[in-house]
């Protein structure tokens, strides 16, 4: 394994991880299309970040993204009140947000870095060529600093608040009435999972960070009903699919991401046939033993 | 102000750029009629689902003729279409995965599965692939006669059945129980409306690409609802929303050289949506206003004159 090899596991764990854990509680408050709607809105934000800054400075596109992140949700919020219902809301926020994003690449391609390709699938084979340098002192690829950033940040907010995102996440109308500030963790959420993908994008790109925030999280939830089990087989699903994922795409001479988020779909699929609770195998079993014992 | 002049004499003498623009107009209605439909039965972002699901479909088609053709590749992603809806179906009916997470997995895994296989093609070096890429994010004026021709007789089939089926699709839309006590096959209905929707996305991969192909069947019929409470109005309508958003982008998207069509058209939506919302005569903000004011006015007048004749 070359250093290169390193770089690009070691970056598509980072990420997977970060995403994998967010997810989990996307899934379970039945919101994963907000994840999609959040990874697609971000693009203006950061595109914008460009333009302004002039730079592929980290900070400003984090902060960008952020904004651009939890104003998709506050508009999709909106329009619900309004009487329109959630999924045609989030549907026309997000296309439009995203198209936005497209135009903008495509009309100030030249000053933009960016083109249409890692918007939709990122670029993750040449981080180890983009390092981070302070005082002439080289730090390894720019990417990892930022991905590992963001999973601290993950952890610990998630950790600090574990309590809370758990009884949000489960019933929401206890942890209203225990006064827990559930609007305040939904935002937090929100401004996560922005984060997250922003940080991801320029590795996996918009539509593939989807695949990282709902596929890992849904085969764990096929393996366990516990959410502290959940969040680690999510978390460990992830890297399985970034390790698999790198092997394919070198065999195939194909699109990493693209293979990362394929490895993925294969994982659940092996969950969805084979888990011992709640696999299709283990229902017909339980139902032909079932059915012979009645007979 | 003289390239806009300019702009437009070449809508009005350019034939080619004229045919493809009335195609693009063509699909703006029909997906903007059946948009409304899926719209009722919260289906708007299956749309979104079965247009990412094409790209596979697409990139197959491809690998298996070796040929780049429109109604080939419309096959390929009907058939990688019909899979995306049937493994939806078999993930929320067998496993305890919530529709909304399968919606995502399917959609991100088909998506993720094309992308693997376009670059696949694209590192082979085969230089006839060179427009596959085109098939993402759209493309009008790289259209050929036939490749219009198709999009838009395709489109006019499905604003007809569309059409005749009003009836039977309202019924399904507002109470499939009695539709069923009156003796309408509910599944064959539905099964027809999924067919209507993979048809309609499919028919826009070309000319809008599979990423934002499903704004036009969300965004017009969302506007649409802003403006009335009855549906043969909203699904006329939204036909019209959807032809206007076709026609701009089209238009502007051959103007600009480096602009996609499928962004441009879905802007164009968006803006018809923004206007919707505030000055729609049903919900729009200013209307609602309005109708608070007189009524908090007509209250206040009413309860004076009560004080007065109680007085």
């Amino acid at each position: 394994m070359s250093s290169m090899d390193f770089w690009i596991l070691l970056t598509g764990s980072l990420a997977a991880v970060s995403c994998a854990i967010l997810g989990c509680f996307l899934i379970l408050r039945r919101m994963a299309l907000m994840g999609d709607a959040i990874s697609h809105s971000v693009l203006p934000g950061i595109v914008v970040a460009y333009m302004i800054s002039g730079s592929r400075d980290s900070i400003y596109m984090l902060i960008a993204a952020a904004i651009m992140g939890l104003l998709c949700v506050l508009f999709i919020q909106w329009f619900n009140n309004r009487g329109i219902q959630s999924d045609a809301s989030i549907g026309v926020v997000f296309t439009s947000l995203f198209a936005i994003g497209v135009v903008l690449v495509s009309m100030n391609a030249r000053q933009v870095d960016l083109d249409l390709d890692c918007v939709l699938y990122g670029e993750i084979a040449y981080t180890a060529w983009n390092t981070l340098q302070i005082g002439g002192v080289d730090l390894g690829p720019r990417s990892v600093w930022l991905l590992g950033g963001t999973l601290l940040l993950v952890l610990a907010v998630i950790g600090l608040f574990y309590k809370q995102f758990k009884l949000c996440a489960f019933d929401p109308m206890l942890a209203a009435a225990l006064g827990i500030p559930a609007a305040l963790f939904h935002y937090l959420l929100m401004g996560l999972v922005s984060v997250a993908t922003v940080s991801s994008f320029e590795s996996v790109g918009a539509i593939l960070v989807v695949g990282l925030l709902v596929i890992p999280p849904s085969t764990a939830y096929l393996l366990t009903d516990r959410l502290g089990v959940m969040i680690g087989l999510s978390a460990a699903s992830g890297v399985a699919a970034t390790l698999l994922g790198y092997l394919i795409a070198i065999w195939l001479d194909a699109s990493i991401a693209g293979c990362i988020v394929a490895a993925a779909a294969l994982l659940f699929a092996a969950a969805f046939l084979l888990s011992p609770k709640h696999g299709l195998l283990a229902a017909k079993l339980r139902h032909s033993r079932l059915s012979r014992s009645a007979a | 102000m003289i390239s806009l002049w300019d702009s437009i004499a070449a809508l009005a003498s350019d034939p080619n750029l004229r045919w493809i623009t009335l195609g693009c107009m063509l699909l703006g209605l029909s997906s903007g009629m059946i948009g409304c439909f899926a719209y009722l039965r919260r289906q708007s972002l299956m749309g979104d689902t079965i247009a990412h699901t094409a790209l596979p479909g697409i990139c197959v088609a491809f690998l298996l003729t070796g040929v780049k053709s429109l109604p080939v590749f419309m096959l390929g992603a009907v058939a990688a279409g019909i899979l995306g809806t049937l493994a939806i179906r078999v993930i929320t009916a067998r496993s305890r995965i919530k529709a909304d997470a399968a919606m995502g997995i399917v959609l991100s895994s088909f998506f993720g599965i094309g992308i693997v296989l376009l670059t696949m093609i694209q590192h082979s070096g085969d230089g006839s692939q060179s427009g596959l890429d085109k098939f993402l994010f759209g493309q009008a004026a790289a259209m050929v006669a036939s490749d219009v021709s198709l999009m838009g007789g395709v489109s006019l089939v499905l604003a007809v059945v569309c059409a005749l089926l009003f009836k039977e699709f309202k019924l399904l839309a507002f109470d499939p129980a009695f539709a069923k006590g009156a003796g309408f096959s509910v599944s064959l209905l539905d099964f027809l409306m999924q067919a209507l929707v993979v048809t309609a996305v499919v028919a826009g991969i070309q000319a809008v690409g599979v990423v934002l192909v499903a704004a036009l069947l969300i965004t017009p019929a969302v506007s649409a609802r802003f403006w009335t409470e009855r549906l043969g109005r909203m699904v006329v309508l939204s036909g019209i929303f959807g032809m206007a958003s076709g026609l701009l982008g089209a238009w502007i998207s051959s103007q600009a050289h480096q602009l996609p069509t499928g962004p441009v058209s879905v802007l164009a939506a968006a803006a018809v949506f923004l206007v919707s919302v505030l000055f729609g005569s049903k919900r729009g903000l200013l209307t609602v206003r309005l109708t608070r004011r007189r009524a908090r006015l007509n209250l206040q007048q009413a309860s004076a004159s009560s004080v007065k004749e109680a007085g």
